[in-house]
């Protein structure tokens, strides 16, 4: 078959996959849902699965994992364990509201959260978005359905659940929320799961995303995650990513800031195959702050692509983006992002930084920054390095008497340091860093935090 | 008077505490050192002068066991072991120490952790328990004294945002932290103001024991005065062209090195 060939059949496949399925696809979701589909799948058979003609997949080639047989999950699944039982996790005193998804699906045996602040609602977007539609209808889709970005248009057309948290006006929600994502399954299965957090007006609230696989088989899970941040509102949003390396995913969250309003969201990239994380964020008001962090290590055949774009559409706001990758044997990695000061956006901060450490000759890095400034009276920055381990600096250590091991772990630490010390939870920031220095330690082939069965 | 050094070493190999005979040393094909003769014995203190680009700091690398120098031939023999054997961590914590000519910055690596880590790495290796956490803060305040570190110093990262006069002391303090047996101070004067000289030579001449020994690397007789030598050596092209005692410092001072450079080519 010439390249063109499998292209249109790889299109064809999920023509017939979407019309096959789509009574099953409507059957007991909502019309927020379900009024979408269509015309977001006729957009996504415009540009098809991406492969390496579309400059914004330039570094990663979804082709090859969409091209695959899969079990797709169109309606939810029994398990047949108690997950509350098989899946812990210990991070010491992380006290947190904990949530399961098995698949992309809310886990029917969720413990019921207990003191949740008055108003707060946490639960199964697709139950909500039928029970209190209210709560739902004035943010799904309202950034994502905008978006051209055919991982997008698709996880539209097939979203059935996720997960869903609504925080009202002037409610500070101190405990984080845990959402534990299991994948399970005896056979390869392909996942769709579409997630929304609203914060309103001076709210604040901290979502802890943990990306887990509780089986070695073969995953592909296409993921869409709306944060909507209210006026004055503080969101934090993290992200453990740490799931078996036959276990692909497209994660894209969209991030719309109020005025006054500060985020940060930061990605920990440990375990998995090809990940791709698609990362926006825009800002709908003035003096609002974005800081966009993230960290990965990466080995064996591993892939890492990050593409951010931060739209600048309001004056006087603050971006940060701090991206570092470490990268051994044959892994790969990429990192683009895009920074857009629209022509009023005058007195906008926005700075980005990508920093990465080769151990491997065969290890390999893209990077690639892409700045459009239409404003004249704005400070802007981005830097990328692409280097190996510094030399002098391990000698120094050495010289001190610390094994060449141990300083060269240091030197790895101080590296993601960086990144994980701004972490607004300390004992995930301090659980990340031990996940780290494990991680570096060729110790963590899961996450052994999580005890599992 | 002239290499001394090297008319001794076959007799009096067993009393030194450094033996170096006929080290010739190449960095990326080009050999820097072409027979280096040195003996020191516990106690001493021996200044190594020289020209820019004669090989000292090369020496003071190789001795601490920096890998990119290809040891061409000729031996080091620190306390009766083969030291060019032994790895530049393990030099380390058989008590040999380079005071570096350039602290790295190591950003993201706490100075307290680095400091812990390397001295209870030197207590594991001979065989002692870990400092407590008490009793190496202890410590620590103690050596700060010594050569007036600034206390905030200690919170930062290695070196980051130090001063080059800061990075100087710092580099003393780690030395008083790891009570080293052989310190090789790599031009520890350059760049430092006379009261910073003081400091870090006080710090230096409060180490100062019959048990220890210290070889000063430096461009200029001023460190000198400060931290007296029992020998000059004065490396040129590689060679120890000269060797003598303290008075040659000075004579160097005032005439230079050219008188050295016409005597010996």
């Amino acid at each position: 078959m010439t390249l063109t060939a499998k292209k249109i059949a790889l299109s064809e496949k999920y023509t017939e996959l979407f019309y096959a399925n789509q009574n099953k696809l409507d059957e007991g979701s909502s019309n927020l849902f379900n009024r979408m589909r269509e015309i977001a799948f006729k957009r996504f058979e415009k540009a098809g699965i991406p492969g390496f003609k579309n400059e914004n997949y330039k570094y990663t080639n979804l082709e090859r994992v969409f091209g695959k047989n899969y079990r797709h999950v169109f309606e939810y699944e029994k398990v047949d364990v108690d997950l509350n039982e098989a899946f812990r996790c210990d991070v010491p005193q992380l006290d947190t509201h904990v949530v399961l998804l098995v698949n992309g699906w809310y886990y029917a045996k969720n413990q019921p959260l207990e003191n949740l602040p008055k108003g707060v609602v946490v639960g199964s977007i697709k139950q909500i978005a039928n029970e209190k539609p209210e709560l739902v209808e004035s943010y799904l889709n309202r950034q994502a359905g905008l978006s051209d970005d055919p991982m997008v248009t698709l996880n539209t057309a097939f979203a059935q659940d996720g997960f869903f948290m609504y925080v009202p006006d002037h409610v500070v929600f101190e405990k984080p929320i845990q959402v534990i994502n299991i994948m399970r399954s005896e056979d390869p299965v392909f996942t769709t799961q579409r997630n929304l957090i609203v914060a309103e007006k001076n709210s604040q609230t901290k979502v802890v995303f943990c990306d887990h696989t509780m089986s070695d088989c073969e995953f592909l899970a296409n993921n869409v995650t709306e944060v909507f941040v209210g006026d004055d509102a503080v969101v934090d949003v993290y992200t453990i990513q740490n799931q078996n390396n036959k276990a692909n995913s497209v994660n894209s969250s969209f991030f719309k800031q109020g005025t006054n309003s500060n985020l940060l969201t930061s990605v920990a990239t440990l375990h998995g195959g090809l990940i791709r994380n698609n990362l926006k964020v825009e800002f709908a008001g003035e003096h609002a702050e974005a800081n966009v962090y993230g960290i990965s290590f990466t080995d064996k055949k591993q892939h890492v692509d990050n593409y951010t774009n931060i739209e600048h559409a309001q004056p006087n706001c603050l971006s940060n983006q701090v991206y570092k990758n470490v990268l051994d044997e044959d892994s790969v990695g990429a990192f683009t992002g895009r920074i857009h000061v629209v022509r009023d956006a005058q007195k906008t901060n926005a700075f980005q930084r990508n920093n990465n450490v080769l151990l491997t000759d065969s290890a390999q890095m893209n990077t690639k920054p892409q700045l459009i400034i239409d404003a004249d009276d704005v400070k802007c920055s981005h830097g990328a390095t692409i280097g190996q381990i510094d030399e002098d600096a391990l000698f120094y250590l050495r010289a001190r008497g610390i094994g060449e091991d141990d300083a060269r772990m240091m030197l790895m630490n101080a590296f993601a340091h960086e990144v994980v010390q701004k972490i607004r939870i300390e004992p995930l920031r301090d659980r990340i860093d031990e996940l780290v220095e494990k991680r570096l330690k060729g110790e963590l082939a899961k996450c052994h935090s999580c005890d599992k069965n | 008077m002239f290499r001394r050094g090297a008319q001794n070493s076959e007799l009096e190999t067993t009393n030194n505490m450094l033996t170096i005979k006929n080290l010739r040393v190449a960095v990326e094909g080009k050999e820097i050192l072409k027979g280096i003769n040195l003996e020191i014995k516990a106690g001493e203190v021996h200044a190594i002068m020289g020209p820019n680009g004669s090989g000292k700091s090369t020496l003071g690398n190789v001795l601490a066991g920096k890998e990119e120098y290809e040891v061409l031939d000729g031996e080091v023999i620190y306390e009766g072991e083969d030291l060019l054997e032994r790895s530049a961590e393990d030099r380390a914590r058989m008590g040999v120490f380079l005071g570096f000519q350039y602290p790295v910055e190591i950003p993201g690596v706490p100075m307290v952790n680095f400091i812990k880590t390397s001295v209870n790495e030197h207590r594991k290796y001979k065989g002692l328990e870990p400092l407590t956490a008490g009793e190496f803060l202890k410590l620590m305040r103690e050596k700060k004294e010594l050569v007036h570190l600034d206390s905030q110093l200690t919170n930062r990262s290695v070196n980051e945002g130090f001063s080059g006069g800061e990075k100087k002391k710092n580099e003393i303090f780690q030395m008083a932290m790891l009570e080293p047996k052989l310190a090789i101070l790599d031009e520890t004067d350059s760049g430092l103001d006379i009261d910073a000289l003081k400091v870090v030579s006080d710090g230096v001449n409060a180490l100062k024991d019959p048990s220890r020994s210290t070889i000063v690397i430096t461009h200029y007789q001023r460190l000198l005065d400060y931290i007296v030598p029992d020998f000059v050596h004065v490396l040129y092209q590689g060679r120890i062209v000269k060797s003598a005692g303290k008075e040659l410092a000075l004579e160097l001072e005032e005439k230079g090195y050219d008188w050295l450079k016409t005597e010996n080519v």
